[in-house]
Order: structure tokens, then sequence, then C-alpha cells
């Protein structure tokens, strides 16, 4: 026995909203405590650490990390002595000046090469251009089918599934220099803050396009039979996809430039 | 949902791209801000504050927040108040360890 749910096409008397505008807000707030917790645990490590370059990126350089045999562990335990006791931070001064006397620049310079998250700040830039132009363009689909203009709704729905293929693989050519100079989860807390951050994010636009792609292709059969229904899921979507534009603005200074 | 006109969402569309090319020049100016040799703490008021702005812009045309129905706004309000304990919490928990360890 089936049960059919019936979609309310009006808005509720007593709220003025349909359910499904009601609903996908109340899954955005739930959102924003989600990636909340993320931001706060961020924060506690990054005051909580006034040396917190040199704790988050003790070996910035590859050759520095694939010098020692065991990599990033090495690197990991480091920075654990360091907020450990004396003893380890001096340990800590020291490894920092045996890579001065081997040409290398301190992390903790911001004038110097900089942190490995310096360095991604044009990829980093480049997808905040991506998916600030998938906004435009999820808004430009929802737009077009208010006006009943169907073949350029797909169009504009299209073009942001691909910017957000681009900014994923925009995101793996990040994600493989990171791993390629050993600066995995494991590295350090900060990293792994990071990892987590901008993984999450990446699920996110992973499900965002899942979603466009389902209303632009078994989906969207509902718009000749349902079309107020069909509006307000793609509705929904935008608001989801704007939300996913929110937080990469704020990812972005956040983990990048600071 | 009533129908709108053309001409209303003409004028949508012309506030959408006002606010999209004020999303890039925002963008351009956090990454040239970024390269400013200014102190640490300077330079987060000065990101977190241009990311706010940007975040304002999408929330406000792009969300549609502005116009909308009051109880999405007393929902986002009562988010945002525990928002605010989840990064306030932290802070001041190291400001008590600070004080405490000072003393």
């Amino acid at each position: 026995m089936s049960v059919v749910i019936p979609y309310i096409e009006e808005p509720r008397p007593d709220t003025g909203l349909t359910l499904s505008k009601l609903g996908i807000w109340l899954f955005l707030a739930s959102e924003i405590m989600l990636f909340g917790a993320l931001f706060s645990t961020y924060i506690f490590l990054r005051v909580g650490n006034p040396d917190w370059q040199s704790f988050a990126y003790r070996q910035t350089d590859p050759a520095a990390i694939h010098a020692t045999h065991d990599g990033g562990k090495h690197a990991e335990s480091a920075g654990h002595d360091d907020h450990a006791s004396h003893e380890g931070h001096d340990h800590a001064a020291h490894d920092d000046t045996a890579h001065a006397s081997h040409g290398k620049v301190d992390p903790r310079s911001r004038e110097g090469a900089g942190t490995p998250m310096q360095s991604s700040i044009p990829l980093a830039a480049l997808n905040t251009v991506i998916l600030i132009t998938s906004s435009i363009t999820v808004i430009m689909a929802w737009v077009s089918l208010m006006l009943k203009r169907v073949s350029r709704f797909r169009m504009y729905f299209f073009i942001t599934i691909l910017l957000s293929f681009g900014f994923l693989i925009v995101k793996y050519f990040e994600y493989s220099a990171k791993l390629s100079h050993g600066l995995a989860p494991s590295f350090s807390p900060l990293l792994a803050i990071y990892w987590a951050m901008t993984g999450l994010h990446v699920l996110h636009v992973i499900g965002g396009i899942v979603v466009m792609a389902y209303l632009l292709g078994p989906g969207r059969k509902m718009w000749d039979s349902h079309p107020v229904q069909y509006l307000g899921r793609v509705e929904a979507t935008g608001l989801y996809w704007h939300f996913v534009d929110l937080v990469w603005i704020f990812l972005f200074p956040t983990l990048y430039l600071m | 949902m009533g129908d709108p006109s053309p001409e209303e969402m003409k004028k949508h569309v012309l506030e959408y791209m006002g606010v999209f090319g004020a999303l890039l020049f925002f963008t351009f100016v956090t990454v040239w801000a970024s390269s400013w040799k200014v102190a640490l703490p300077a330079s987060i008021v000065i990101a977190v504050a241009i990311a706010a702005i940007k975040g304002g812009l999408v929330a406000t045309f792009f969300m549609h927040l502005k116009g909308e129905k009051p109880v999405i706004l007393y929902c986002l309000v009562l988010t945002l108040v525990f928002f605010m304990g989840l990064i306030l919490i932290p802070l001041s928990m190291l400001l008590l360890t600070m004080s405490h360890n000072a003393g």
C-alpha cells in the first residue's frame, strides 16, 4: 500500500509560506549550526595557539617533509611537543633554526613564501568567482522558470552544474597539491579542521549537483504535471545553492587569507 | 505564488546583476586587502567585514530575505543567536584560561 503525501500549493494562512519553503529554511538553519560548530573549532584552535603558523605548518617545505622518514608524523609530534612543555618548545625552535640554516622559509613569516594556505589563494579566489557566478546562473534559472521560459531555465541550470564541476576540478588540484606536500589531515589539528571544513563544503557542492541533475533529468517531467510543485523545488534548490555560496564566502578569508 | 510580470522580473534581474558585480568587486578587494602589511587582528577584522558584506548581499538579494515573511526572519535570528554562542563560547573559555594563568 503506498501512501501519497499531498503537496499543498497554497501558502499556509498562519505563516504565509508554503511548507516546502519553510522546510528548506529550517534545513538551512540547521546547516548554519553544523558549519558554526566547525568555525567555532577553528577559532578555538587558532586563537588558542598564538604561534599558530608554526604550530600548523611546521614543515611547509616538501623537501623538509620527505627528508624525514616518518613525514607528517614527525611534524605532528613536534607540534604536540611544542604545546606540551617548554622542552618541546625548545625542540620546535631548534627545528625552525635548522630549517633556516638550510635556507628554508620560516612558516611564521607573512612576508615569506607563506603558508600552504596562502599558496592556494589563486585557486581559492578562482573558486570564489566560480561559485558567485553559479549563484547568478541559478537565480537566472529560477527567473526563467517564473516566466515559463523552460529552455532558458534548462540552459542556466546546466551552466550551474558545469560551474559546480569547475569548482570541484579546481578543488581537486588544490587538494592534490596539499597531499603531495604531505599536508594530510593528520599533519596538524589546524590542517585537520581545514580538511573537515572544506571537505564538508565539497560534499554540499556534490549534493547540489545531484539535486540539480535530477531536476534537469528524471525530475523535469513534473513541470508538465505539477508546475507549481516543480517551481517550489527549483526555488528550494536555489536557496540551498546560495547557502553553499554563502559558506564559501566565509571559508575563503577564514582559511586562506588570515 | 502569483505570476510576476516580465517587467517586474526584469527589474529584479537588474538588481541581481548589480549584486553579482558587487560580489566580484568585493572578492577582488578581499584578495587585495590580504596583501596589505597590517597586523593580524586588523587583517582578520578587514577580511571578516568584507565577508559579512558579501554574505549580507547574497542573503538579502539572492535568497530574497529582503521582503521575506517574518517567520523565516525569526527562525534565522534565533539561529544566529545560537551561532554567536558557538563562536563566543571558545573565545570566552580562552580568555578565562588566560586570565587564570596570568593570576
